[in-house]
């Protein structure tokens, strides 16, 4: 199970976080300056992987961002990386060639597609195709929850008038 | 769909985010925070705030909270937003919630009520939305409330619905699993659902459920094989690809849940031969993802019922992942070794350069990794080395965690292998010294039980001298400044048992040095109280012996301090070491025997020694004594019973209807004892007590009795309203008081196990090096050197053929000098100056680097058949004809796999066909078009000029400190 997922950037700024088992605030804040401390003054040949109070940290650069998730002792890691890598293709396909800027200034579109890839800690779908057609219906029914409600507010400012 | 990476936010939004990002420091980001927490706190409970001002407010929130901020002011606004109707707003209100909440917080009871509703909406969109905050939010209590409907989506038509609503009924496992246990045919019935997607969530569930209980899921082996096979034959839809794998994320599921399965099932595991060595052949070794596969498949392979054709295959790509440059493969393959090191001991042997290499890299996992794997394979003959490398490792590092962990090792192989005494001690001291307080109490307790008790099967003579040894080197080490807390106990106990045991040294000289401890830890109440319980042993000894006894001015001073002590403990100690040197010898004898740590001290527990006193006190009139089960005014104590049990598993809140009742609660004893207070004792001769099943209940009744008093009134009398039912309080734990009277020797749980000191010597050399270190290195760890086959091996010969002692080197190994530099390019330099925009997309390549020549081939040729040990005798076993399986499969797949699924999944309700699916999925050319396109990648140059010019319109350059922000992540 991911216990929970960073993206961190190499100067230690946090770009998103989620957190599938409990942890309180001040917790988290350590977790993040412990990993962030770790991870971010790892040499670039070393292993991707982490041990850390009993769990492994698995985590990925790209570019300037660290992708890291943090998974149980039994946990297969390369299986993760792998999913970490899964999910900055989607979201490269999503915001079309995908860079920091796109995630610091969208984090919420971001925590949506996140969600659609994982619940609950566990992968929940693999196909990159079955992710991008749900987050497009999401977003068109935002659209046109949006057109309903300027035409709604056009008709009603024609009818008061 | 670039369209989508607009940024449409207001100006302010981005004008917080942007100044954050310009922050030069830790202490301007807090500041710019807390500025916009005021804001928004001032902002936010403003009346009427038009709805989508309301959700960016939210989405602020958001981000202060991401960056580690308090915002739980604004958390029942986004409460209210889940309310709202429009899905924009809600999507943001769940999102926002889910981010916020932990399962147990109060705000949550608000929100369940609205998931309720959505998960009965009509439009998919809203119940995906719901039921994702599902799988945050709902807690063990808030289970019944939705389960039901979560049960139903199971149903529908949607298959993304579908798959999160599985994932919601795994979460509610997870959370209680009494909850979903009725529900576990519909997990079965999931795994034929028809949409892959949905069969690859249903096996997370089913993971767990096995995992918990396999034999009741034998029946789906047959099924996961066949999924399996379909799966590797590519049979699912093309969209499932990744890198060219077929589903590799199921693939793995998949193999974790026949590793379950096939575990000490020679049957079920023979039904999975065919399939993982199709997997073997076909897995493409040069990509991660199927590298990962692999590596699963090792750990299904070494987890099942072994097959020597499937353990040759997993020790091949265990050794290619040993000889990868890439580290994440070696890391990989040293925990594949580990894994089939417990199949077959001797495949380490093969690989100990590689592990060595590994041991010595200045990757802090890897060597970590390494470290495990040697714990796994410590024998007698190498575990010198092995903990003396563990020692200087945990030396060298600060994670308190990791330290912990490594000592708790040392000790646990140091008690278990230990070649001498004199090693043992010395070991011991090492690690306490180092690690410190960070031992567990378990393990300072181990050792003075290991002191007292010696190693068992030795002889009275060698228990002496490692005492005498462990005296010795205490006295030295007490010297030293710094020691732990922890050690400091250990070293006064043992000092106090057998200071004096041999002669050597003087009672004086013994309690002036446990003067020393206890006033050098002025601060230390446990310290001192170990030292002066330690000085009045000594002194009891020296009586009992006839000896006369003059205290010290500093012991004499010492001990009035503490009889001034404000901890009462240190005062009793102090009063009673006084009240001890007054007695005479024979008295003194009897209270400090010498040397009986280990004698266990008898608990009366019918307490036959007040027998007089109870009858004193009935013939002056007093009530005779009840047993408990006889006290109720209800002659059926049996069907009373009952009732009770079930009363008590009644409690809190129920959803359901009642069931039948749990046999869960056996924890129950009743207190026996203390139900009546003591001066009504009554006379029982042999008071009988009912289902005496736990020690600590028992030892508790004895101290206890205080405590229950005020309470005991209460029990025995029925109550007069509602069901009857006792209230007895469960005795409390506090049996650990009587323990520690007893010395150390109950404390210590983990019993030295059997010395396997007759593990079989390896008659094989150690076959290749690399510099004459890491040759000797390679020859203590794996046994070369020492195939003596003397019970106890003598230190002496472990100490010259250690590291940096050249005289050592063994004429064999330098026989075997053909191979010498073929492996030595492999060990990388560790390059610490990266481009700062380093891409690691394009991984380095397995296999390239691989040497042409393998050296370990050329010396197998040299040394001839290596002498095959007992080991793998388990291995043979299990060949049942594997050319008769595959026609058997060949058979199956001919036939069409279709039919063979119904067949074999019992609970086929669905119309499962993974087959017809997935077929007219492949005809689909658009799914080839979309993978393609994503294929093609690589920076585009327009894409980035269109998101530099709009965010240079914002205002927000890419600064000096941060160029990288606008490379593409995937570049």
């Amino acid at each position: 199970m991911i216990h929970f997922v960073l993206l961190i950037s190499r100067q230690g700024k946090v770009r998103l976080t989620k957190w599938y088992s409990p942890y309180s605030q001040k917790e988290r804040t350590k977790v993040i300056r412990e990993l962030s401390g770790v991870i971010l003054t790892r040499g670039p040949k070393l292993c991707n992987f982490v041990e850390w109070r009993g769990h492994k940290v698995v985590y990925k650069r790209y570019a300037s961002l660290y992708f890291c998730m943090c998974i149980d002792q039994d946990d297969n890691e390369l299986e993760i990386l792998e999913i970490i890598h899964h999910f900055v293709e989607i979201l490269d396909r999503y915001f079309g060639s995908v860079c920091e800027l796109d995630l610091i200034f969208n984090f919420h579109k971001a925590y949506y597609i996140l969600d659609e890839i994982l619940i609950a800690g566990e992968l929940q779908e693999s196909s990159k195709k079955t992710v991008a057609r749900l987050i497009a219906a999401q977003d068109s029914l935002v659209e046109t929850a949006k057109e309903q409600a300027s035409s709604l507010s056009n008709m009603i400012a024609h009818a008061t008038k | 769909m670039g369209s989508q990476g607009g940024w449409g936010q207001s100006k302010e939004f981005l004008d917080l985010v942007k100044s954050i990002g310009e922050a030069r420091s830790k202490a301007e980001e807090d500041r710019i925070v807390l500025n916009e927490i005021e804001m928004l706190k001032r902002r936010i409970n403003e009346p009427d705030i038009p709805k989508k001002k309301m959700k960016e407010y939210i989405i602020r929130l958001v981000y202060v909270e991401m960056l580690g901020h308090d915002a739980s002011f604004g958390y029942i606004h986004a409460v209210k937003m889940t309310h709202d109707d429009s899905l924009l707003l809600k999507r943001t209100g769940y999102l926002a919630v889910t981010l916020f909440l932990n399962e147990d917080h109060d705000l949550i009871i608000l929100i369940v009520n609205t998931i309720q509703k959505d998960l009965k909406s009509d439009n998919y969109l809203v119940v995906c939305a719901a039921l994702t905050a599902v799988c945050k939010l709902i807690n063990e209590e808030t289970i019944p409330a939705v389960l039901p409907q979560v049960v139903e989506l199971l149903g529908h038509q949607k298959e993304a619905v579908r798959k999160k609503a599985i994932m919601a009924l795994h979460r509610f496992y997870q959370r209680s699993p009494s909850s979903v246990t009725h529900l576990i045919s519909n997990f079965r019935k999931r795994l034929c659902d028809n949409d892959p997607g949905v069969m690859g969530a249903t096996l997370c569930p089913l993971f767990d459920l096995i995992s918990a209980d396999v034999d009741s899921y034998k029946d789906l082996v047959t099924s996961f094989v066949s999924i399996l096979k379909q799966v590797a034959e590519r049979r699912l839809p093309k969209s499932y690809d990744y890198h060219q794998m077929p589903a590799p994320f199921i693939q793995i599921r998949l193999l974790k849940i026949l590793a379950l399965l096939g575990s000490g099932d020679k049957q079920a595991s023979e039904h999975m031969y065919t399939v993982l060595g199709d997997i073997f052949r076909k897995c493409d070794s040069s990509s991660n993802i199927g590298n990962a596969v692999l590596y699963e498949c090792i750990c299904c392979v070494s987890s099942i019922h072994p097959s020597p054709k499937l353990l040759d295959s997993a020790a091949e790509v265990t050794s290619r992942f040993l000889k990868s440059d890439n580290h994440n493969l070696k890391y990989l393959g040293i925990d594949a070794l580990r894994r089939l090191m417990k199949v077959n001991p001797d495949i380490a042997e093969e690989h100990q350069l590689a592990v060595i290499d590994c041991l010595e890299d200045p990757d802090d996992t890897l060597k970590r990794k390494t470290f495990e794997l040697l714990f796994k394979m410590t024998k007698s003959t190498n575990v010198e080395v092995i903990v003396d490398r563990m020692i200087d490792y945990m030396i060298s590092i600060n994670d308190n965690h990791y330290k912990t962990e490594i000592a708790s090792r040392c000790v646990e192989l140091a008690e278990q292998f230990a070649p001498s005494n004199h090693w043992f001690i010395q070991t011991m001291n090492k690690v306490f010294e180092h690690a410190g307080d960070l031992v567990n109490v378990k393990v300072a307790h181990n050792l003075m039980r290991l002191i007292a008790e010696g190693f068992g099967d030795d002889d009275e003579g060698t228990d002496n001298q490692l005492r005498s040894s462990a005296v010795e080197s205490y006295l030295r080490i007490l010297s030293e400044p710094k020691l732990p807390s922890m050690f400091l106990q250990v070293i006064c106990w043992v000092l106090g048992e057998y200071g004096t045991a041999d002669g050597k040294f003087s009672a004086s000289y013994i309690t002036g040095k446990l003067c020393d401890v206890a006033e050098a830890h002025p601060s230390d109440d446990i310290v001192k109280a170990y030292a002066v319980t330690a000085i009045m042993k000594i002194c009891a000894f020296e009586i009992a012996a006839g000896r006369k006894v003059e205290l010290l001015p500093e012991c004499q001073s010492l001990i009035d301090e503490l009889s001034a002590s404000h901890s009462t403990d240190l005062q009793q100690r102090a009063y009673e070491l006084q009240a001890v040197l007054g007695l005479d010898g024979h008295a003194v004898e009897s209270i400090m025997p010498a040397d009986a740590s280990c004698e266990d001290i008898e608990v009366d527990k019918s307490l036959s020694f007040l027998n007089s006193y109870v009858q004193q006190s009935l013939e002056k009139g007093a009530q005779p004594y009840i047993p408990e089960n006889e006290r109720s005014g209800i002659l059926n104590i049996s069907n009373f019973r009952n009732q009770d049990q079930h009363e008590s598993s009644a409690h809190g809140l129920r959803f359901e209807a009642y069931e039948l009742p749990k046999p869960s609660i056996t924890l129950r004893t009743p207190a026996p004892a203390p139900a009546v207070s003591s001066t009504e004792l009554v006379p029982i001769s042999e008071p009988t007590y009912p289902k005496e099943t736990n020690q600590a209940a028992k030892l508790s009744t004895v101290t206890d009795t205080g405590a229950t008093e005020l309470k005991l009134r209460l029990e025995g009398v029925q109550k007069k309203w509602g069901k009857p039912t006792y209230s007895t309080p469960v005795p409390s734990t506090s049996s650990s008081n009587l323990k520690t009277t007893n010395g150390v020797n109950q404390l210590g749980q983990a019993t030295l196990s059997s010395h396997s000191r007759d593990v079989s010597y390896d008659s094989k050399r150690p076959q290749a090096e690399i510099s004459p270190e890491k040759q000797k290195l390679a020859a203590s760890l794996f046994g070369g050197s020492s195939s003596k086959p003397d019970k106890k091996p003598q230190s002496t010969s472990h100490k010259t053929s250690r590291l940096g002692n050249p005289a050592s080197e063994k004429p064999q190994v330098a026989t075997a000098s053909a191979a010498t530099t073929e492996l030595a390019p492999q060990k990388t330099a560790p390059v610490q100056t990266p481009p700062p925009d380093l891409l690691d997309l394009g991984e380095p390549t397995v296999g390239d680097t691989i040497p042409s020549i393998d050296p370990f081939k050329q010396l197998e040729g040299l040394l001839g058949p290596p002498d095959v040990s007992s080991s793998t005798n388990s291995g043979t076993v299990s060949v049942t004809q594997p050319p008769d399986l595959m026609a058997l499969y060949g058979d199956s797949s001919l036939s069409g796999v279709s039919s063979s699924i119904s067949n074999l999944v019992p609970t086929n309700l669905d119309s499962m066909n993974l087959v017809s699916s997935s077929s007219s999925a492949a005809d689909h050319g658009g799914s080839k078009v979309a993978l393609s396109a994503s294929l093609k990648k690589g920076p585009n140059p327009q894409d980035s000029l269109e998101k530099d010019s709009l965010a240079r319109q914002l205002g927000v350059t890419p600064s000096i400190q941060n160029p990288n922000l606008f490379r593409d992540l995937l570049g």
